[in-house]
């Protein structure tokens, strides 16, 4: 696991240090950035939209009984864009587009090509994984801005026709823009771009990695998926209490 | 088809490798067991020997993917680094032909010269042309991805990726495997053709006999991580070593 997670940070060093090289990438790019959001957009929307439809239904039940009906839109809106939206695009990212980098550079390992490559002194690293890194970097918090004001225009909704709740559309966002500061947006934000650092070297890693053919490529995704799943839940913790201290 | 006008090469002749007391082991598997070789710089060497007996292995330290256990492989006196690797200019062309699929034929022939920005776009677009030329693949393939190409073809296609770095020293890992006799034949001949035009030294690995012995100005047998004979075409034939006159002798005659 060590020698893993060295060989990780090893990875991450070298793709950073490509990234002058970026610009000259930017086709690359741009067809990951393509491959995600095109994967992952219409996922990503209906995923959040019943996230925030389900948080207005089991808290504004709650606040409504309790008299707080009013609070439902601060409640979803902040439950959204600190905690829900980067973990929930996460998760989602890392099963659709990280284990495809897994599989996709997997194969191109199984398959002789990463090694064509260094015998044309191409460095693998800088010609794959970066283009791969920057696009999900971009990429995924580009998610998690779509994700929040899907999921609040679904808490909102339900907040409206459900019959239990009935709270309108206007008090919904008057509590929303009341609770939801810039910065608590920001912390989403800079959350799910570690996130997204976090997948894109863990699943390049795997994928590169790959020994074998066909089998050593889905042992690999396998591995790409989980790992990510596992760190992306204990990263969130870290800098959940790391962000703590600015929310006051 | 017309052979194609020959190309000149800006290839300055090939290398001469040096093998000295090279072994590798994959764990407790002891792969090559004390490999000492010595290949002229423009010679057409071919290593044959059974499947499993470290042929490709091999091949892969001469171009430093892999690093030995113990002992060295020094190309033209150096050994092999990623900046040696550039600078002899050494290609491989590999048992699958490790094109890139998600490139086209024309973008993985020219990926070389248009990565390390040695030529302008509309030059490597002519050598592209040129090279596929050479290796007799019709124009129309150049906008194909290699899935959508015959095994034959992709193998074609990474010669032709090969010769646009101009080598000094290209190597073929089973050049031959999975194609059809004819097109092996084809094959075959684009190898020593491509060595006697551009004087690269050329190692080639293949269990094909009829190819190690139609294209090699030497040939080494290997089994069991060990260089069992060494000699012309001539000499191995003649060479009464019982493992190599075995896997000479091996036929589907019934018995």
């Amino acid at each position: 696991m060590f020698r893993d997670l060295g060989q990780m940070l090893l990875l991450l060093g070298n793709t950073v240090r490509g990234i002058p090289q970026a610009f000259r990438r930017r086709r690359a790019v741009g067809e990951q950035l393509y491959e995600i959001g095109n994967a992952s957009l219409f996922m990503a929307c209906m995923l959040s939209f019943f996230i925030g439809g389900v948080l207005a239904l089991q808290g504004g039940a709650v606040l409504v009984h309790r008299g707080l009906g009013s609070q439902v839109g601060g409640l979803v809106g902040l439950s959204m864009c600190k905690e829900l939206a980067p973990v929930m695009m996460a998760i989602l990212i890392a099963g659709r587009i990280g284990s495809a980098m897994a599989a996709e550079l997997g194969s191109m390992q199984a398959y002789q090509e990463v090694d064509a490559l260094r015998t044309m002194n191409i460095h693998p690293i800088r010609y794959l994984v970066l283009p791969r890194l920057i696009a999900i970097a971009i990429a995924l918090p580009a998610l998690v801005i779509f994700s929040n004001i899907v999921g609040w225009l679904g808490g909102a909704f339900i907040a409206s026709f459900n019959p239990d709740i009935a709270v309108p559309y206007a008090t919904f966002m008057a509590s929303l823009k009341d609770m939801v500061r810039m910065r608590d947006i920001l912390h989403g934000l800079l959350k799910s771009f570690v996130f997204a650092i976090a997948i894109g070297t863990i699943s390049c890693h795997h994928g590169l990695q790959t020994r074998g053919g066909p089998r050593g490529v889905g042992r690999s995704v396998t591995k790409a998926v989980t790992n990510s799943i596992v760190l992306v839940l204990l990263l969130d913790y870290i800098l959940t209490r790391i962000l703590l201290p600015f929310d006051a | 088809m017309n052979d194609p006008e020959p190309i000149q090469s800006q290839a300055t002749g090939g290398l001469p490798i040096s093998v000295r007391g090279l072994h590798m082991s994959f764990g407790a598997q002891e792969v090559l067991r004390g490999i000492d070789l010595e290949i002229k710089a423009g010679e057409l060497f071919v290593l044959m020997g059974p499947s499993g007996s470290g042929k490709s292995v091999f091949l892969r330290q001469l171009i430093g993917l892999e690093q030995p256990t113990t002992g060295e492989v020094l190309v033209d006196g150096q050994s092999v680094t990623d900046e040696t690797r550039h600078r002899a200019r050494m290609a491989m062309v590999f048992q699958s032909g490790g094109l890139l699929n998600s490139l086209t034929v024309a973008e993985n022939v020219g990926l070389y010269l248009r990565e390390h920005r040695l030529r302008p776009p509309s030059e490597i677009a002519r050598i592209v042309s040129e090279k596929l030329r050479l290796v007799q693949l019709p124009d129309d393939t150049s906008e194909k991805y290699p899935p959508e190409l015959s095994g034959g073809m992709r193998k074609r296609v990474a010669i032709a990726r090969a010769l646009t770095m101009d080598p000094q020293l290209v190597l073929f890992d089973e050049p031959t495997s999975e194609l059809d006799p004819l097109v092996a034949l084809t094959v075959g001949r684009e190898i020593l053709r491509l060595n006697r035009q551009t004087q690269a030294t050329t190692v080639v690995v293949t269990h094909d006999r009829d190819l190690a012995f139609g294209i090699a100005h030497r040939v080494a047998f290997l089994a069991e991580g060990r260089i069992q004979a060494l000699g012309t075409p001539t000499e191995m034939r003649a060479n009464p070593l019982p493992l190599l006159q075995q896997f000479l002798a091996a036929d589907f005659t019934p018995q």
